[in-house]
This record gives structure tokens, C-alpha cells and sequence, in this order.
């Protein structure tokens, strides 16, 4: 009997340890604290595709100058040597420009997914990524609905790339580099809020230039890089199949069930294997 | 002691323990057998290939996009391998919890088989990532992604690999004859096994729902949002198909371990392990026909996409599943195997279709694996069968345990 209850106790000590592990390993996506994100404003019916822009971004972040110039109906995509493109597309309204980058969600799906929390949320807006901290395993590749990060595959120290909205530049009080150089003030940048107010204002006072939607607004729980232009975005190649909800509430019901699992099967698998045990073998365990 | 192999003498002093190490270390048996013959030059060249991927990054020797991150090396070596190595979690789960004794027999094999596939599939994921030296940052806990499923699965194949290291152990304090250690070690099996159990459930699962995210690049037919029941329910099937897989190969290979009572027992467990599989299978496949419905996704069937899920579903779930039904009531041990054989390729098919094959079906430039990522993947089965056959011939898996250990 004693050597029975010992036993038990054993098991319960493994069941302890499985259910504090679990309180731990179960998380429901991060909390966004209250501070106002910064953002930047994209307004394609100022851009004129001059690609300022990307000689400016890649100029900052010590990235090769981009040789090949825009062609309208060629799509030119970021990759691990640029961090933004702008591309040309052929619309309902003429020739209309579109500038590409991470979109800085304001619940990103790849810091949700990141292990090392490498992929992290600033609070002041922009998603930046940490070398340090990164093991290169590209689960925020896979679950970014705009695939947004790169990878530097023929690299043996591989690095991410993607848009950080010059955050370094952010923390000593300077504008992105884009935002800084366009010539054309097609970029704004501003609080998330002050600049879906503006982007509103430009939409109400001129309504047959715009498109009466803000992409970024909504699309992906919320981006901190919103565009407006003057065709529907589907036609300037933004991403126009995505959910309203944010990415990383599709994990939440399964990470929520983990602590819940913790908790019935030790305790169900312990009852049961008490319950199946038959005392002839008991009897063996005493002698 | 009927072990006819090397037994440590007594007295247990360092340098008997070393000479028993060392002679262990040395082959048994033939060299040039053709397994070894067709595994060594694998070996060899996928060696060379993961020294040059250290080199010169994962993109010298894979196909790998930026929009197709993940390729075969994670498809099939993990989501895969881990699905088949389900069965340790089911064996333990009927032989310690329900008590099953009659399976018995089979569960040490089992438990390493599903040991080494864990060792070598999360081995091979470190081949798949960039910045490896910094894998420890998760477990040592200066960054916790809690909310990271990654991060659950992780930890999962981490602390589930102990667990079924000490599931394991008491065969070895049996091969190197430490009493004291095989009681503490044998103590310790039911603990492990209910821990194994339910890390196992939530892993198996947790794989599936890495692919949430993914929610638009994933081909609808096999999206949706019980990815992870799916894939839990898949694995006890595909666990144990493996089991009578590798149990045909085994019983040929190492019939001589085998005494001829276990040899005529054998039979009585196939009939058992394909009822529990037709059990599982129907189920399976009852979820995704709901799922199926309730998607709507009529539309779907009639297109490539359209023919290779049906071809999945119907030539590589529903046939295996009724041949299970069939030959447990006929008695045919034949169909038993052969219904275990398509219901791995229906395995290999769902799981690559969600990670490979229908991620970004939709993508200009389609991601198909190189050759070398294929030969990579070969090497590290090779290597892991290498291990496999190393321990067998040592350590009382198959073979009786010595009176000793037997209470």
C-alpha cells in the first residue's frame, strides 16, 4: 500500500510539473499597449515613380543601389536586397504607381509567430527585427499573409529583411528616409490616427480622385502603412483576399485549448491507469 | 543470464566500462550487405552537401523561394516523420494506461523507433535553420515567444524526447547491466508515459497548427481551421501503420532476436493495431468529409487540385481504411500490410499537400525540392536506420530482457 502511494505521488509530482509548464507555454497573443502607433500615409495619386524612394531606403540600411528600373505591367518584388519597390500597373485610370514594403501591422502575424521574439512590436509602431535573437527558422515568412520579410538564402549569417519604417532614424527624431526624400510628398508620416484622418480629408475634399476606401485601415487587424489611390487597390497589387481580423487570432483557439489539455489528460490518463491495473500484479510489485 | 551477449562483469570498475563501450562500438555481422552498400555513398554525399550549406547558406542546396520558405526539409522530414512516429504514443498509451499486456512485446521497438525519429527529424531541423547558434534562445529563456506556436512544438519535441528516452532506458541499464539504475529507471516509465502522452497530443496537433497563419496561401481544399484535430487524429493511424510497416521489415531483418513465441504473437497484434486503425480512419475520414461540406468547395473538385484531394481522400484514406475493416473479419495479414503501405502514401500525401504542395499553389515559380535536399533527406533516414539496426543488435529490444530485469 505504501509503495502503491509513493507511486501516486510520483506521478502527481510528473503532473505538477506538466501543468506549470503549461501555464507557461500558452499565451494568447500580445496585449497592444494604448500609446498611438506611428504610421505612413501612401498616396499613390501623388506618386510620380521617380524611385527616390528606394535609393533612399537602401542608401540607409546599407543595401546594394537596385539597377532595374520600372516598366509598367513588370512586377518588381522586395527581396533580401531591397526592402521597397514601386511598380507600375495598368488601371482603369491611366498608369497609377504603387510603392511595396512590410506593412508594419498593427498585430503582426510574424511577431505572433516568432519563437525568440526576434520579430517584435515596437511600441512605438514599427515591427523591427533582431539579429541577435533570430534563428533563422522563417515561421514569420510563413505566416506573414504579405509575405513580407526576406530571407538572405545564399548567406551562411543569414539576415531578414524587410521595412522597419527606419526606426533607428525614428529614435534620434528623424523622418523615415523615404518620407524624407520623396520628392512629391506622396509619403506622410504621423500618428496612425491623425493620418486616417487625413487620408479621410483627401478622400471627402476630392471624391472622384480617390477610391473611397483606406487600405490598411482594416485589412489584417491594421496596418502602420496605409495607401490610398484612385483605383480599387486590387488593381495596384495590393492584397485584396486577406481577412479584416488579425493574423494571430487564428492560433488563439489552439493555444488557448494547451493548458486545457495540461490539465485533463494527466489527471484523466492517471485515473485511468489506476482504474485498468490489476491487483495481481500489484502483489508482485510488494514481493 | 541467458543473454549470450557481452555482460559487464561485476565489479563495475571505470576501465571494464570503457573496454565494454569500445567493443560494443565495433560492427557485428557482415559489412557489404546492400543496404549498407546503398546508404554509405548516401551518407557520404549528404555530408558533403551539409558542409556546404553551412558555407554558403540554406540556398545553395535548396529550391527554397521567399515565398515558399519552408520546403521538404521541414514537409516531410518533420511534419511527416513525426506524424509516423505517432505509435510510441499509442502503444504506451494501450500497454501502461489501458494494460494492455498482449502489446507488450512490441512497445520497446516502438518507443525507440519513435525516439530516433524525433532525435534525427528534429536533428535535421537545425540543418533548415539560418542562424542555428542561436537556437538556444528559446529554451534557456531569455526571449519566450509564448505566443508562438513554434515555440509550444519546440519545447514539445524537446521535453517529449526525454520523456521517451526514459521510456526507454530500462533496455539500456539491461544491455550494460545496472541493476540499481533499471529499478529507478523502470520506476519512472509511468510518469514518462503520461507526460509523453499528452506532450503528444498537443505536438501532433501543434504541427497542423503552425500552418493557421498560413490561412491564404494554403489551397482551400486543405485549409481550414481544425488543421490541428486533423493532424492529431491522423497520427494515431499513421503511428501505427508504421508500426506494422517497420514490424514486417524488422521480423525479417532481426528474425533471429525473435523467440517463436513472440514470432506467432505477432499476428494477434496486427489484427489488433488494424482494428484500432480502421476505428481512427473512419473517423478521420468522417471529419473531413464534414469539414469538406461545410467548406463548400463543391467548385474545387473539378480541377487538378480538385482530383489530387479526391485522389487523397478516396484512393489513399477511404481504401486502406476499408481494407483494414476487410482484413481484420478475413483474417489476411497480407492486406493488412498492404493497407498499412497506402496509408503512409496518404500520410506523405496530406502532409506535404498542406506544407509543400499546396502551399502557394497559386505562386508563378512553383517551390520543387533540389536534389540535394532529397539526398539530405535520404542520408539523415539512412543515418537514423544506421542507429536504429546499432541498438537492435546490443540492446534487448526485440531480444528477451535477462532473468535480472524480469520481476
Amino acid at each position: 500500500m505504501e509503495l502503491n502511494r509513493r507511486n501516486f505521488f510520483k506521478v502527481l509530482g510528473v503532473t505538477g510539473v506538466a501543468l506549470a509548464t503549461g501555464s507557461q507555454l500558452s499565451a494568447a497573443p500580445k496585449k497592444i499597449s494604448d500609446k498611438e502607433f506611428s504610421a505612413i500615409l501612401y498616396d499613390s495619386t501623388r506618386c510620380v515613380g521617380c524611385q527616390t524612394c528606394e535609393g533612399v531606403c537602401a542608401e540607409a540600411h546599407g543595401l546594394p543601389k537596385s539597377t532595374d528600373n520600372l516598366t509598367t505591367g513588370v512586377l518588381r518584388k522586395t527581396d533580401e536586397t531591397r526592402r521597397t519597390v514601386i511598380n507600375s500597373y495598368k488601371t482603369s485610370k491611366g498608369e497609377i504607381f504603387c510603392k511595396t514594403q512590410c506593412m508594419n501591422c498593427t498585430q503582426p502575424a510574424c511577431v505572433a509567430a516568432c519563437l525568440t521574439q526576434a520579430m517584435y512590436k515596437t511600441k512605438e509602431g514599427p515591427v523591427i527585427w533582431r539579429g541577435n535573437k533570430c534563428m533563422g527558422c522563417r515561421y514569420c515568412m510563413v505566416s506573414c499573409p504579405f509575405d513580407a520579410p526576406k530571407f538572405q538564402f545564399h548567406s551562411p549569417n543569414p539576415k531578414i529583411e524587410k521595412c522597419n519604417q527606419c526606426y533607428e532614424k525614428l529614435q534620434v527624431g528623424e523622418l523615415p528616409a523615404c518620407v524624407q526624400n520623396c520628392p512629391n510628398e506622396a509619403l506622410m508620416f504621423g500618428t496612425r490616427r491623425d493620418l486616417i484622418k487625413e487620408a479621410r480629408k483627401r478622400i471627402h475634399d476630392k471624391p472622384n480622385d480617390y477610391y473611397d476606401e483606406i487600405y490598411g485601415e482594416t485589412v489584417a487587424g491594421g496596418t502602420d502603412w496605409l495607401y490610398i489611390s484612385p483605383v480599387p487597390f486590387n488593381e495596384i497589387g495590393l492584397k485584396t483576399n486577406l481577412q479584416n481580423k488579425s493574423y494571430p487570432e487564428l492560433t488563439k483557439g489552439f493555444l488557448y485549448s494547451v493548458p486545457t489539455i495540461f490539465i485533463l489528460w494527466p489527471t484523466l490518463l492517471l485515473g485511468m491507469r489506476e482504474a485498468t491495473k490489476d491487483n495481481n500484479s500489484n502483489t508482485d510489485n510488494h514481493e | 543470464m541467458n543473454n549470450t551477449t557481452n555482460i559487464l562483469t561485476k565489479d563495475n570498475d571505470g576501465t571494464s566500462v570503457v573496454k565494454f563501450l569500445i567493443s560494443e562500438l565495433k560492427p557485428k555481422g557482415k559489412w557489404l550487405t546492400p543496404f549498407n552498400i546503398i546508404s554509405i555513398p548516401i551518407m557520404l554525399l549528404g555530408f558533403l552537401l551539409i558542409v556546404i550549406r553551412f558555407w554558403k547558406g540554406i540556398g545553395s542546396i535548396t529550391n527554397l523561394t521567399q515565398e515558399v520558405p519552408w520546403g521538404l526539409w521541414i514537409g516531410f522530414d518533420v511534419v511527416t516523420g513525426v506524424a509516423f512516429a505517432g505509435g510510441a504514443y499509442v502503444l504506451t498509451f494501450m500497454v501502461y494506461i489501458l494494460n494492455m499486456k498482449s502489446y507488450h512485446s512490441i512497445i520497446r521497438v516502438t518507443v525507440l523507433n519513435g525516439f530516433l525519429a524525433y532525435l534525427f527529424y528534429a536533428g535535421a531541423l537545425l540543418l533548415d535553420l539560418g542562424r542555428p547558434w542561436n537556437v538556444i534562445n528559446p529554451i534557456i529563456g531569455n526571449n519566450f515567444g509564448t505566443s508562438s506556436v513554434l515555440f509550444l512544438v519546440a519545447w514539445h519535441f524537446l521535453l517529449y524526447m526525454i520523456a521517451e528516452l526514459i521510456e526507454f532506458s530500462p533496455a539500456i541499464a539491461e544491455w550494460l547491466g545496472t541493476k540499481r539504475a533499471h529499478k529507478i529507471l523502470t520506476g519512472m516509465t509511468a510518469g514518462a508515459v503520461i507526460f509523453g502522452i499528452t506532450l503528444s497530443t498537443l505536438h501532433q496537433s501543434g504541427l497542423g497548427a503552425l500552418y493557421l497563419m498560413a490561412k491564404e496561401k494554403i489551397h482551400p481544399l486543405w485549409y481550414n481551421e481544425f488543421i490541428p484535430i486533423m493532424f492529431f487524429v491522423s497520427s494515431i493511424f499513421a503511428g501505427l501503420s508504421m508500426v506494422i510497416f517497420e514490424g514486417t521489415i524488422s521480423h525479417k531483418v532481426f528474425s533471429n532476436q525473435i523467440s517463436e513465441k513472440s514470432h506467432r504473437a505477432d499476428n494477434k497484434i496486427l489484427h489488433g493495431l488494424s482494428k484500432i486503425c480502421a476505428g481512427a480512419m473512419f473517423a478521420y475520414f468522417f471529419l473531413q468529409l464534414l469539414v469538406f461540406i461545410h467548406g463548400k468547395h463543391w467548385d474545387l473538385l473539378n480541377t487538378g487540385m480538385g482530383y489530387w484531394f479526391l485522389l487523397e481522400m478516396l484512393g489513399f484514406v477511404l481504401l486502406p481504411m476499408l481494407l483494414y475493416f476487410y482484413s481484420y473479419r478475413k483474417n489476411n495479414i497480407l492486406l493488412i500490410r498492404v493497407a498499412a503501405v497506402l496509408t503512409m502514401v496518404g500520410i506523405i500525401l496530406n502532409r506535404l499537400n498542406v506544407t509543400v504542395i499546396g502551399f502557394r499553389w497559386d505562386a508563378a515559380v512553383r517551390y520543387v525540392p533540389s536534389w540535394m535536399e532529397i539526398v539530405v533527406t535520404l542520408a539523415v533516414i539512412s543515418a537514423e536506420i544506421w542507429v536504429f539496426r546499432w541498438i537492435v543488435n546490443r540492446m534487448p529490444v526485440f531480444r528477451e530482457s535477462p532473468e535480472w530485469a524480469k520481476i
